[in-house]
């Protein structure tokens, strides 16, 4: 390139650089700090700009984006309130590991420190939100910075960062660098590859393993579809069982034959007791998370564990481990499966494990996730079943918001793939679900996107109706109304003595109308034996739909780890009677609260 | 870790403490750039941890490297964890752990040092007793008037801690110190 055509403006670079780094789609809202960049989007047809109704929206729709995609999700907002309204995202991403580029307009160079008309100090608030934070005071560093922005958010553990950009320096000329010259941050190098001899060591533990479980989660997913893959290998070669986190959903595939059902706080009885009762723990890719241990000295008491993780300060943050494998979990689990096969482990006798599996044969006949069934009224469990049944076959991709909803979501719902399920894990974000399910539309036009929602999480984000409906995005909001937050009053039942405050909504919107307010389909269904029309309806209408499924009240999620206890006193849904529940927490335990 | 947990009645489990805290240096190796100290200091704010000592300064011109000396308060899982934590900001190239390095190296423990500039006042029969002092403990006189001594002392913090005390009743008017820069014993490097 001459001297010349590598001149441009901040804003110019701007969008060369997200072109240059692949971008096809950006999630954002305008405002007086990044004018200039918004006129450069005017003027091109490369990249298309989603225009969301919050800021917040944004951050999730890049947030679905990238992960149904693989790809980093870029979003763009305004300085000040723009920038402020970007951060639950950019936490709900940097605790669930999401690759998101943030822009954000800042007031021009000269007033920085001044408290300017929509001035904040972004890269401040920003900086224990996100992986790595710029403020970009020289044009001619803008374009490297981009590129660099691009590499640490999907490298290593991925992960949200921002890039602040004044307004002068969009205005202003300068080079532009493309990202083969761009300088690195030789600081940040991740490690990739695992090292060997630990990897060997895990092989012989297990080897030698009676009582072994795998025990897998997002970083599974975020390590692409080839980690996945070699997991299922891993799997099918070793006859290991396999659970995973919330997070981890569809990495193995819930059909598969090992399969346990997720694990943790409402995990099934199945998975918890075989990580409390295993001789040798697999964890790949999850980080021990304290939905997922209960109380951590009952823990798997007796296991060795192995645990693989991008991340160093994963390792040991919560629970020991004996064999810490650091690295991404693709290239691990290809190590693995390569010295599995090469060596005589192939060869071990899988009949070592029957009396395992008897075990555990044993505690899925207890059927945990058992509710009981009704003709008058929807039960949550029913509604999602149902949902599962009419929508497997196709092309499905399934979002959350944050509650009980989400845990009949991952209960009940059979993940088959991995990037199929986008969920607040980390978090738990309300109103995650529907701005997600838009993000992951944008990205998959042609396919079904579900937002499995409850009645009060998805009047968080609803303003991203009028998005769906400006972009033709036919989103489905499938909401399990049951007029409670129903987990906080799942919570108070358990612990609050069955005092309810605030957690009865006692003025619901008219979902229906809601929706045709919007300009979308508003379905309504009450009863059971008219359920499986209705989702049929839903599925087939061309336009965004709210489903307002009116379900039984006074549901509550079972199974579950009561607090303070371990994975082996979990509370069973045939023994969750009202006494159960009301002494599921000692007196002591309540006196701590 | 893994132990003593109580119940807490909430959806948390809170555990209770049982190993015991210890102080420990740690050489933290990071750009030099804009926030970069920010983003340390953020980290142990955020996370809970203590700083008792910090200190920073460019120390590789042409490389624009800094290096920051924190002594923090923590069990060795926390320490663990902290080193863990620091490894993953962006501009940190290394993070050492001096304590646990002296101990490898058969060493007590670091070199730790600390430079105290101390103003004290006094005229008369004071006088001679501060200089005497002062004298015992190396200290250098580096300002002076009828009224006043600066003083700079260097030392171990103990030693500037015990140097404060005594001058104390000499008419001490303010103190200021660096905090600790520290390096471990032998030919190898950080």
């Amino acid at each position: 390139m001459s001297g010349t055509e590598n001149q441009m403006t901040g804003a110019e670079i701007v969008l060369q650089a997200l072109k240059d780094n692949g971008v096809e789609h950006i999630f954002g809202y305008p405002g007086g700090a990044v004018l200039p960049i918004y006129d450069e989007i005017f003027q091109q047809d490369a990249i298309q700009h989603i225009l969301v109704r919050h800021e917040q929206g944004a951050g999730h729709m890049a947030e679905g984006y990238a992960r149904s995609t693989g790809k980093v999700g870029v979003m763009l907002v305004t300085s000040g309130p723009g920038a402020t309204n970007a951060v639950t995202p950019l936490q709900d991403a940097l605790m669930d590991s999401i690759p998101l580029v943030c822009l954000t307009g800042q007031v021009p160079t000269s007033l920085i420190g001044s408290d300017a008309f929509q001035e904040c100090d972004t890269v401040g608030i920003t900086r224990p939100c996100t992986k790595h934070n710029w403020l970009v005071k020289d044009v001619n560093e803008l374009a490297g910075i981009i590129h660099e922005a691009f590499r640490i958010a999907q490298s290593g553990r991925p992960g949200p960062v921002v890039v602040d950009i004044p307004k002068d320096v969009q205005f202003a000329t300068g080079t532009y660098t493309p990202p083969s010259a761009a300088k690195v941050q030789h600081s940040y190098q991740p490690k990739v590859q695992g090292d060997i001899r630990r990897i060997e060591q895990a092989i012989e533990l297990m080897k030698g393993a009676r009582r072994p479980v795998i025990y897998s989660g997002g970083g599974v997913v975020n390590s692409g579809p080839e980690a996945s893959h070699l997991l299922r290998e891993l799997t099918e070669l070793t006859g290991f069982p396999i659970t995973s986190t919330l997070m981890g959903l569809g990495a193995y595939p819930a059909s598969g034959k090992n399969w346990l059902g997720m694990l943790g706080m409402h995990g099934t009885y199945e998975a918890n007791m075989a990580m409390h009762d295993c001789d040798v723990m697999v964890c790949v890719g999850a980080r021990f998370d304290d939905r997922i241990t209960g109380r951590l000295n009952a823990f798997s008491p007796n296991s060795k564990k192995i645990h693989i993780d991008i991340d160093p300060s994963s390792i040991n943050k919560n629970v020991r481990v004996d064999v810490p494998i650091l690295g991404d979990v693709g290239s691990v689990l290809e190590d693995m499966v390569r010295l599995w096969r090469a060596s005589t482990a192939k060869d071990v006798d899988k009949g070592r494990l029957d009396d395992w599996w008897a075990s555990i044969a044993r505690w899925r006949a207890r059927n945990s996730l058992a509710y009981k069934a009704s003709d008058e009224v929807i039960m949550p469990q029913y509604a999602i079943q149902r949902l599962y049944e009419l929508t497997k076959h196709r092309d499905t991709y399934i979002t959350t918001e944050v509650g009980q909803h989400q845990m009949w979501a991952a209960q009940f719902y059979g993940f088959e793939h991995p990037n199929r399920w986008m969920t607040s894990g980390g978090l738990g974000t309300m109103g995650y679900g529907f701005p997600a399910a838009v993000g992951v539309q944008v990205a998959h036009p042609e396919s079904l996107v579900i937002d499995i929602a409850g009645d009060a999480s998805i009047q968080m984000c609803i303003q991203e109706m009028s998005c769906a409906v400006q972009y033709n995005l036919p989103v489905k909001i499938f909401i399990l109304n049951n007029q409670y937050m129903g987990m906080v009053r799942q919570w108070q039942q358990l612990l609050h003595g069955n005092r309810l405050s605030n957690s009865y909504t006692e003025a619901m919107p008219d979902f229906v109308k809601l929706a045709e307010a919007y300009g979308g389909v508003g379905i309504r269904c009450e009863k059971p034996g008219e359920l499986d029309a209705a989702i049929l309806e839903m599925i087939d209408s061309p336009a965004p739909v709210i489903f307002d499924c009116r379900v039984a009240n006074l549901a509550n999620c079972f199974p579950m780890i009561p607090s303070g206890k371990a994975h082996n006193e979990m509370l069973l849904p045939d023994e969750a009677t009202d006494e159960a529940v009301a002494n599921a927490i000692d007196a002591k335990g309540r006196q701590l609260v | 870790m893994n132990a003593h947990l109580q119940p807490t009645g909430s959806a948390y489990f809170i555990a209770k403490e049982t190993e015991k805290a210890e102080n420990h240096t740690l050489s933290v190796l990071v750009d030099n750039e804009p926030g970069v100290l920010a983003r340390v200091i953020g980290l142990f704010s955020g996370r809970g941890y203590n700083i008792e000592s910090l200190t920073v300064s460019e120390t590789e011109h042409q490389t624009h490297l800094s290096r920051i000396t924190i002594v923090t308060r923590g069990t060795p899982h926390v320490l663990e964890q902290i080193k863990a934590q620091l490894e993953r900001i962006v501009p940190v190239h290394r993070v050492v752990d001096l304590t646990v390095r002296a101990a490898e190296l058969g060493h007590d423990r670091p070199i730790e040092r600390e430079v105290a500039l101390v103003k004290v006042s006094g005229d008369g029969e004071s006088r001679a007793e501060t200089l005497r002092l002062a004298d015992a403990f190396h200290a250098k006189v580096i300002d002076a008037t009828l009224e006043h001594f600066i003083l700079e002392i260097t030392g171990k913090s103990s030693k500037i801690d015990q140097f404060i005390a005594i001058m104390k009743p000499l008419g001490v008017i303010e103190v200021c110190r660096t905090g600790i820069a520290a390096m471990n014993r032998g030919p190898q490097g950080m």
